[in-house]
């Protein structure tokens, strides 16, 4: 197990360093960068002379050649250098913003999960009847409705029934837990549909796959209780492929965050993001995609361990 | 997804005939016959919003500021007058513009590039394997997003090209990967043997004899990811980073100071995301009713 998670480790550089040269390259071929977006940004006149102090203040006028060394002896002893707008340190800005983003993709998890496992599992069992219809109108309507837009009718709601907004200033969950919760809650719940709806799919046809094996049939036959045939033979063994579902969905809950954050104003990673695009600050990008990368790598190899930890069958020499 | 990774194109034996092919569809997926109607709907009011739509989308009233819907204005006007409802016929053609061109796009890529690793193998099919995993460590809206940092705001004849790729480049490698694998059990058939010992060129075969046998994931994949597209584009338009003011966008209709309005105007935010997930939601279902049908596997 140890030596099969060193080679899998050593197999994720390739990849990273793959991802840092794309991202690096893709962000330069177009000409313009933060210098212009900050000094011309609103339309203001500034010299030429300006800007190309600037630039040369923040490296940008270097060679490419260069500047791709600099980034890459940077990535080799971790560091990701510094914000080309705010000139802080990428890794501060990230870890700033790292707790409300996590804190809110661990709770959508749970609401998507437990949510999911009954869903997925009457709708296999009630295959055909009008409750699989209606789960499998729920779960694509998950797939469809934006998370930008369910936010927003939660808010409405809250606006409407109890006249109240969730705050828009994060307190942390070990300084007020119930403000924290009814904070985080709205948005965790804005990113979980769409989660909970990929969840209840995968257990749902897992599930109806898992059905139809011999062992089933050799439980029922033999006179095993219906409800332990479902919950111990199939269900436990439907849940496996789910569980790679929840990993990477959780891995690229981020994606949801991007435009969650931007609707319940929250200063998280996924606005930080937003923000690193729409000033092209090419550092900050950098930094997050390659986070973002090891996030999904990681998230990737602790899921194929659990496989063994869950499936007796595999073992990793 | 992973559904229909190992689906051998099959098609339905029952259908040989065209008109049968539909009645068939219609009476095995009601629910995917419906979809395509809300569909065809879409792309009808896409193509005639010059007809469809009671007002000029563009056109500021400040006489009819911030009115609930009525019988003049079936969705009520936004903060400059604009009528919402023509806003949303015309956001329509944007959103079927964009979606359309870049899941072609990104299909046709990935579908071609996935067929040519299966083909090839060895040290090809492994480069280009490699490129699709560092592709595939983005989630979507990232991948974009970094697309649209790359490119800053590239626009031709009226298109925003930049957000067209942006949104086609995370579709091809999610195509590549089950075309490939669609693809690997076809390059083992027999027909593929003769093709190449009777001495036709690799791009013949990949083209000519290849290809035409993927068109079911092809296609099954290509309507997954036109709801993908309109999901995507509406994202990046509510960020500020896809269509710009005064494009008539579903997304962009959503975006900057709508919020101000939950109390004063909710049909401001109710009608264009009714729209998207509307779209979406067809597109989902039909996508979904395709497979259904195509892939055998997956009968009663």
């Amino acid at each position: 197990m140890l030596r099969y998670t060193l080679q899998r480790l050593l197999m994720t550089i390739p990849t990273l360093i793959g991802v840092a040269v794309l991202v690096f390259f893709m962000l330069r071929v177009v000409p313009g960068d933060v210098v212009e977006v900050k000094l011309r940004g609103d339309g203001g006149t500034v010299s030429q002379e300006v800007i190309d102090s600037e630039r040369k203040r923040l490296g940008l006028d270097k060679p490419l050649i260069y500047q791709f060394g600099d980034y890459m002896y940077g990535l080799a002893t971790l560091n990701l250098g510094t914000s080309m707008w705010t000139e802080r340190p990428v890794t501060e800005e990230i870890s700033l913003r790292l707790e409300l983003s996590l804190q809110v993709a661990i709770m959508a998890t749970i609401f998507a999960v437990l949510l999911a496992i009954p869903l997925g599992t009457t709708a296999a069992l009630m295959r055909g009847t009008w409750v699989d219809y209606v789960v499998r109108i729920v779960t694509i309507g998950g797939l469809s409705i934006p998370s930008f837009w369910f936010g927003m009718l939660i808010m409405m709601g809250l606006l409407y029934y109890w006249n109240w907004l969730p705050p828009i200033t994060f307190t942390p969950i070990y300084v007020d837990p119930i403000a924290n919760l009814t904070q985080l809650i709205w948005p965790a719940m804005a990113v979980g549909y769409r989660y909970c709806a990929v969840v209840a799919r995968m257990i749902r046809s897992s599930l109806l796959e898992v059905l139809n094996e011999d062992y089933i049939r050799t439980a029922r036959a033999k006179g095993v209780f219906e409800k332990i045939v479902i919950s111990r033979h199939a269900l436990r063994n439907a849940l496996l492929p789910a569980i790679t579902v929840i990993g990477i969905e959780f891995a690229f809950l981020i994606g949801g965050l991007v435009v969650t954050e931007q609707v319940f104003n929250l200063n998280g990673i996924g606005k930080l993001f937003v923000q690193s695009v729409s000033r092209s600050d090419f550092t900050l990008i950098q930094g997050m995609v390659m986070m973002l990368a090891v996030f999904y790598i990681f998230v990737n190899l602790v899921v194929d361990l659990l496989y063994a930890v869950f499936d007796p069958r595999i073992r990793y020499g | 997804m992973t559904a229909i990774t190992s689906s051998a194109p099959t098609a339905p034996t029952s259908a040989a005939r065209p008109r049968g092919v539909i009645r068939d569809f219609i009476n095995q997926q009601p629910l995917g016959a419906l979809s395509f109607v809300v569909i065809l709907s879409m792309t009808i009011a896409g193509i005639f919003s010059e007809w469809v739509s009671p007002y000029d989308p563009l056109h500021i009233d400040f006489a009819a500021i911030l009115q609930p819907p009525s019988w003049e204005h079936w969705a009520g006007t936004d903060a400059y007058g604009r009528d919402i409802f023509s806003r949303i016929i015309y956001g329509a053609r944007t959103a079927l513009v964009i979606s359309l061109t870049s899941s072609f796009l990104g299909s046709t890529i990935g579908a071609i590039l996935g067929i040519a690793s299966a083909y090839f193998g060895g040290w090809i099919d492994d480069w280009i394997q490699r490129f699709m995993d560092i592709l595939l460590a983005f989630p979507i809206i990232v991948l974009a997003l970094v697309v649209v940092a790359a490119l800053k705001t590239a626009v031709l004849f009226g298109i925003d090209i930049n957000l067209i790729v942006a949104v086609a480049i995370p579709i091809i490698p999610r195509v590549c990967r089950v075309v490939r694998a669609a693809a690997l059990t076809i390059r083992v058939m027999p027909y593929v043997d003769a093709a190449r010992a009777a001495g036709y060129s690799d791009s013949r075969i990949i083209f000519r004899h290849m290809a035409p046998n993927v068109v079911a994931p092809y296609l099954i994949m290509f309507t997954a990811f036109m709801a993908q597209a309109i999901l995507l584009e509406a994202s990046l338009s509510f960020l500020g980073l896809g269509v710009t003011e005064p494009t008539p966008a579903w997304g962009l209709m959503l975006s900057g100071n709508a919020a101000d309005f939950y109390r004063e105007a909710p049909w401001m935010i109710l009608f264009p995301g009714l729209a998207i997930s509307l779209a979406v939601f067809a597109f989902n279902l039909f996508g979904d009713s395709l497979r259904d049908y195509l892939d055998p596997r997956f009968k009663v």
